[in-house]
């Protein structure tokens, strides 16, 4: 289709103003981690890399860092195999109350977060009784983790078909040996996709995460914005927001290559 | 045997023999239930009622790894994430063969399907003919004791197909096995077949040898779905051609004469006028219009060169022989 070449200025305009809304504070952010202020005043009046030595060296963020890490690889490792499973249960076989369980798993990650929140702490603390901490994040987690490998899981089955899997079972494979040789094979990529988003939804989760942390578990959200507004620490959280970005680039970006490989190859 | 999906019966109270060795086809069109019959016959669905027996052991509840038999199917199905030696020996590593011994019958089948040099390539990277030589290898690698073939040719183009066609005639005489083939070109199946089921809306309209099923259909179905007739229903062939029952004549029996020819005992002369013509090549195709309006195809081999001149017009006589009508019976 061609476009006129007014609406072709409008159009690039209106792309650079909403980049630059999006974009633009991460820039200001950067530029603040180098900032000689400690109040993130603007325009910075001098350049150091205190900052960057000091978030190094602070043990809370270190901490927070390592907390996040090991509830977002748990969430993770729950969201693949529980995921996969119910993503080949709805995709391959036909139940009475299929659609209506497609619905519920896909719902969690619609639910607003403080409702999700709310309701796991009431669950937990008062219905089963179990101490909130870590286990209890990543289980909150998972809640909507699973959605991500799910709808990666389903579109890729959705995809192959059932043909690759009847031919190895012609072939003399039993169930087992087909999932191992054919299916899973087919699916690793979809995993790895959905693995990675999974792993970037948990690591900057603050809302239900704040209701299903008991006290003394800290994960970096919850550790950035603690020190957000205390004098002297505004610097050293840019530092650390500044690492974020970096890090939850690289899955999100390695998820779409993959996707794209994927759709090239099929 | 029986197979409804919910309240739509694809096959209808079907009994079939198919003997050892034999290349059967089940011809028809999509929807007709043939596919159906050969994924009971592979275990990919089961019967709603009704014995699927191979060699008269009973394998109705086996699953499809737990049965001798193997299938090529219409997309070849083939491992994408496997190069094309391991697919072919994919068979032989779910039964425990040992990789060396495995890849070397595996490269072996190659081989004998003229794709030698092959094997460490992926299937993306194959034509579709050489696809259609990989499924091949890979379900007689295992030596089954019958392979199913559905629609393997649909996808190829004409010239690929007939020599395929051949390949596919000497591999089964070569191997010796069941072929058991599913189609709906009805041209392929003829040319294949030791014997066909003719197969509309779940049940066998006819089973015969090709030239049972070409030269006496039983059903006006058959009739018109292999190769093309013209169909005199019970009036018209009784007012027409003096005949009892719905009868039909092929194209190529018919003869056009100039008018006026002389009546002969044993042929029907029909007059009419020729309102279009077709050249194919071999053969040309006319539509004879008769009096009442009713048009008859006509095939004409192209035996000699003859001047072109538009024939859309002429008058002339359909003549046929009352021994090639083929007689469909009564139709209620």
């Amino acid at each position: 289709m061609r476009l006129s070449s007014t609406a072709r200025a409008v159009l690039a305009t209106v792309t650079t103003l909403v980049l630059a809304v999006i974009y633009l504070p991460l820039g200001v952010v950067l530029v603040n981690s180098f900032s000689t202020s400690t109040t993130l005043t603007w325009p910075p009046p001098g350049f150091t890399l205190e900052w960057w030595g000091r978030a190094f060296r602070n043990v809370g963020a270190l901490e927070a860092i390592g907390t996040s890490v090991q509830i977002a690889l748990g969430a993770t490792a729950i969201s693949l195999v529980l995921g996969t499973l119910v993503a080949i249960a709805l995709q391959r076989y036909r139940f009475f109350g299929r659609d209506v369980v497609s619905l519920l798993v896909i719902l969690p990650i619609a639910l607003p977060g403080i409702v999700t929140g709310i309701a796991l702490n009431n669950f937990f603390r008062t219905i089963i009784d179990v101490r909130l901490g870590i286990f209890t994040i990543i289980v909150a987690h998972a809640t909507f983790c699973i959605v991500t490998v799910f709808n990666n899981v389903i579109a890729r089955l959705r995809r192959t078909g059932t043909s690759l899997e009847e031919a190895s079972a012609d072939l003399g494979a039993g169930i087992w040996t087909t999932f191992r040789l054919v299916t899973f094979p087919q699916l690793r990529s979809a995993l790895l996709a959905g693995g990675l988003l999974a792993f970037a939804l948990s690591f900057d989760e603050i809302i239900v995460t704040t209701f299903t942390a008991g006290s003394g578990v800290t994960t970096l959200p919850i550790w950035i914005f603690e020190n957000l507004f205390r004098p002297n620490q505004a610097p050293i959280v840019s530092v650390i927001a500044v690492m974020l970005v970096a890090v939850s680039v690289v899955p999100i970006w390695l998820a779409q290559r993959l996707a794209g490989a994927d759709q090239a190859q099929h | 045997m029986t197979k409804s999906f919910g309240s739509v019966v694809a096959v209808d109270n079907l009994n079939l023999d198919i003997a050892e060795g034999e290349f059967f086809s089940m011809l028809g069109p999509s929807g007709s239930g043939k596919t159906t019959v050969l994924r009971l016959i592979a275990g990919f669905e089961t019967a709603t009622s009704g014995t699927i027996e191979l060699r008269g052991v009973d394998v109705t509840d086996r699953a499809p790894f737990d049965r001798d038999i193997n299938t090529v199917f219409q997309d070849y199905a083939l491992f994408p994430h496997m190069t094309v030696a391991e697919n072919v020996a994919y068979g032989l590593r779910v039964r425990g063969v040992p990789r060396a011994r495995r890849r070397e019958i595996a490269l072996a089948a190659l081989e004998s399907v003229a794709l030698a040099g092959f094997g460490d390539r992926k299937p993306s990277q194959l034509s579709g003919g050489q696809r259609q030589r990989v499924a091949l290898a890979r379900a007689t690698v295992v030596q089954p004791k019958a392979l199913l073939l559905d629609e393997p040719l649909g996808a190829l183009d004409l010239k690929l197909r007939e020599q395929m066609q051949v390949e596919l005639k000497e591999l089964q005489r070569s191997l010796g096995i069941t072929f058991i083939f599913v189609t709906h070109d009805q041209e392929e199946a003829l040319t294949l077949s030791d014997r066909i089921a003719v197969f509309n809306a779940g049940r066998i309209e006819q089973l015969g040898t090709p030239a049972e099923i070409y030269e006496s259909p039983a059903s006006p179905f058959v009739a018109s779905f292999v190769g093309t007739s013209n169909i005199f229903e019970e009036s018209a062939a009784h007012a027409l051609l003096g005949v009892s029952g719905t009868a039909s004549i092929r194209p190529e029996k018919i003869v056009l004469a100039a008018p006026g020819t002389a009546a002969t005992a044993g042929i029907v002369s029909l007059p009419g006028t020729i309102a279009e013509v077709i050249y194919l090549g071999t053969a040309t195709r006319l539509l004879v219009e008769l009096a009442d309006g009713r048009r008859l195809t006509v095939l004409e081999q192209n035996v000699t060169t003859r001047a072109d001149h538009d024939r859309r017009g002429d008058a002339v006589l359909a003549r046929f022989a009352t021994a090639d009508l083929v007689s469909l019976g009564s139709v209620g």
